[in-house]
């Protein structure tokens, strides 16, 4: 039997971990699950598209390919900038809707308000690029094989490594840095943490830049790796609020464990259940996993 | 000559509702090294004026100073900066964190290169908590958190320090511990407003006292003679004169 359906599962998950790093996040220290994050990672593999060919067209330079790699420079180049601009589309979001709502402290209103305004900001996408899929390359990458029937392309490889430097950048910010500690605090008690000197409102608006930013990330890599659609984001909605619950709201290592859990889970199911019940297979063990600790892998239990 | 004041409210209206207010006109004036303790029974508002004061609840009128300052309203995390520490009464640390981590967060305020020498400092002061450092603050026992709690408000070496009932829940040994600590507090200069329950405990510590009831002010006075007044002791402490300890 071939393992290829394995490293498959780790690949998607890996995707769905940078993806639910983002979420976990917001999660913890905004306090409701944000349905936007999804959008952001749309948005983000969008702005990287429209950056590239702004310094394609500006600088008139051909995006030749870097190495194995499908992608060239500027699409890295791009990404960096996509990351700064999503963030910044984050903080506006914030701004014109979720600062408003927030004084009135009720969860679901900002729950409500964000699946509007995931909604619209998804049709404006779909708006200005239509429903065709886009890609940064249209360059064919041939899989290098691994041993054990494993066949993994080097744009896949590079995907992997992103996502490790990622993760590794944000579980050093939040444990060993001075605003990691602010947001840990904010996340586990917002009065304490104000009487004890950290400016909340700011700490806020950091978390929706550095989420944004990491959402756009993850679609970049999904839009490297497989294509880039309007609803791309939308469909790694549900996977990454599975990996960040699973792997405990507001840890970051948890967060990429859920995400390489619900990818393997889905893509086993796919090979001995059936492509159908991928989803449910995935949930399924979400609801087992959270029987047995419902604060999640990495959680912590409320005291 | 009279102790400089550092710390007032007056006549302060506040509440978490704006038309339901809980303070209808009280306060208090805190001077220079001294001990204050805020006095009354359940629902008087004594731990609604500290948190007022601390810029955790809304205040609709009156004025609190801190020194020449004005500060009411400002933020709460503009307050410590001032030199306003507060202690919370449950909840008041960073459960999730380590010891290390709690005191870390509250050093960031300072200049870089003061941080280790105050984190140092709190260690010195606290032993039992430079032998928990890496632990996670929610696995201290009940003092060690008074203590933690304690030791982050006083990192940044305020001018004041607030507590919002510091023996709620600790066993009457404990209690005796933290309120040693409260008087090492004070006397390294720093003033202490001291909300408690524990009648006896606080009156023993404290130089006056403030006896609040339905958000107003009803008495105040020297902590000995506030203990000693029979009709005080039957209308707010339900009983017989409270006796020294």
């Amino acid at each position: 039997m071939s393992l290829q359906f394995l490293a498959d599962g780790l690949l998607m998950g890996a995707m769905i971990g940078l993806g639910a790093i983002g979420v976990t996040l917001t999660y913890s220290i905004l306090g409701f699950a944000n349905f936007v994050h999804g959008e952001f990672v749309a948005w983000g593999a969008y702005a990287c598209l429209v950056i590239a060919g702004l310094i394609g067209l500006g600088l008139g330079i051909q995006a030749e390919p870097l190495g194995p790699f499908s992608i060239g420079w500027v699409v890295l180049l791009a990404g960096a900038a996509a990351m700064v601009f999503t963030g910044g589309l984050a903080l506006a979001l914030d701004w014109l809707l979720f600062r408003r709502l927030r004084r009135h402290g009720n969860a679901i209103v900002m729950v409500m308000a964000s699946f509007g305004a995931s909604m619209a900001l998804r049709s404006l996408l779909e708006f200005l690029f239509s429903s065709a899929p886009a890609y940064f390359s249209q360059e064919i990458q041939i899989a290098v094989p691994l041993g054990l029937g494993v066949r993994v392309t080097p744009d896949q490889m590079l995907m992997l490594g992103l996502t490790a430097v990622l993760v590794v950048a944000m579980h050093l910010l939040i444990t060993r840095t001075t605003i990691g500690r602010s947001m840990r605090a904010v996340a586990e008690n917002p009065h304490l943490a104000a009487v004890a000197g950290i400016d909340v409102t700011s700490v806020i608006r950091k978390t929706w830049l550095i989420g944004g930013a990491l959402a756009c990330a993850a679609g970049v890599v999904s839009g490297i790796t497989v294509q880039i659609r309007p609803f791309m984001g939308f469909d790694l909605l549900l996977p990454m609020f599975a990996a960040a619950i699973l792997g405990g709201i507001g840890s970051v290592p948890g967060a990429v464990v859920g995400g390489l859990i619900v990818g393997l889970a889905e893509s086993m199911a796919v090979q001995f259940v059936g492509a159908e019940y991928r989803a449910a297979i995935a949930f399924l063990l979400l609801i087992a996993v959270l029987l047995v600790r419902p604060a999640g892998l990495f959680g912590r239990a409320e005291a | 000559m009279t102790a400089r004041v550092v710390l007032s409210a007056t006549e302060i209206v506040a509440g978490y509702e704006p038309d339901l207010p809980i303070l209808n006109g009280a306060g208090f004036v805190l001077r220079e090294r001294e001990i204050v303790t805020l006095l009354g029974p359940n629902g008087a508002g004594k731990s609604t004026l500290i948190k007022a004061v601390a810029g955790l609840v809304p205040v609709t009128s009156g004025t609190v100073r801190l020194g020449d300052q004005e500060i009411t309203r400002l933020p709460a995390h503009t307050l410590i900066r001032r030199g306003l520490g507060f202690v919370p009464q449950t909840e008041n640390v960073f459960a999730a964190m380590s010891v290390e981590d709690n005191l870390l967060l509250a050093a960031a305020i300072l200049p870089r290169d003061r941080r280790a020498a105050r984190v140092a400092a709190m260690y010195a002061m606290f032993p039992d908590l430079a032998a928990k450092k890496s632990l996670a603050a929610g696995r201290l026992s009940g003092g060690q958190r008074q203590m933690l709690a304690v030791a982050r408000a006083l990192l940044v070496e305020p001018k004041v320090l607030m507590l919002d009932e510091p023996s709620a829940g600790l066993s009457p040994k404990i209690v005796g511990a933290v309120f040693e600590t409260l008087q090492q507090v004070r006397a390294s200069g720093v003033a202490i407003v001291l909300v408690e329950q524990s009648v006896r405990a606080a009156l023993a510590i404290a130089d006056r006292a403030y006896v609040l009831a339905e958000g107003r002010n009803r008495h105040e006075g020297p902590a000995p003679l506030l203990r000693d007044d029979p009709i005080i002791a039957h209308l707010y402490f339900g009983g017989d004169p409270v006796a020294a300890p």
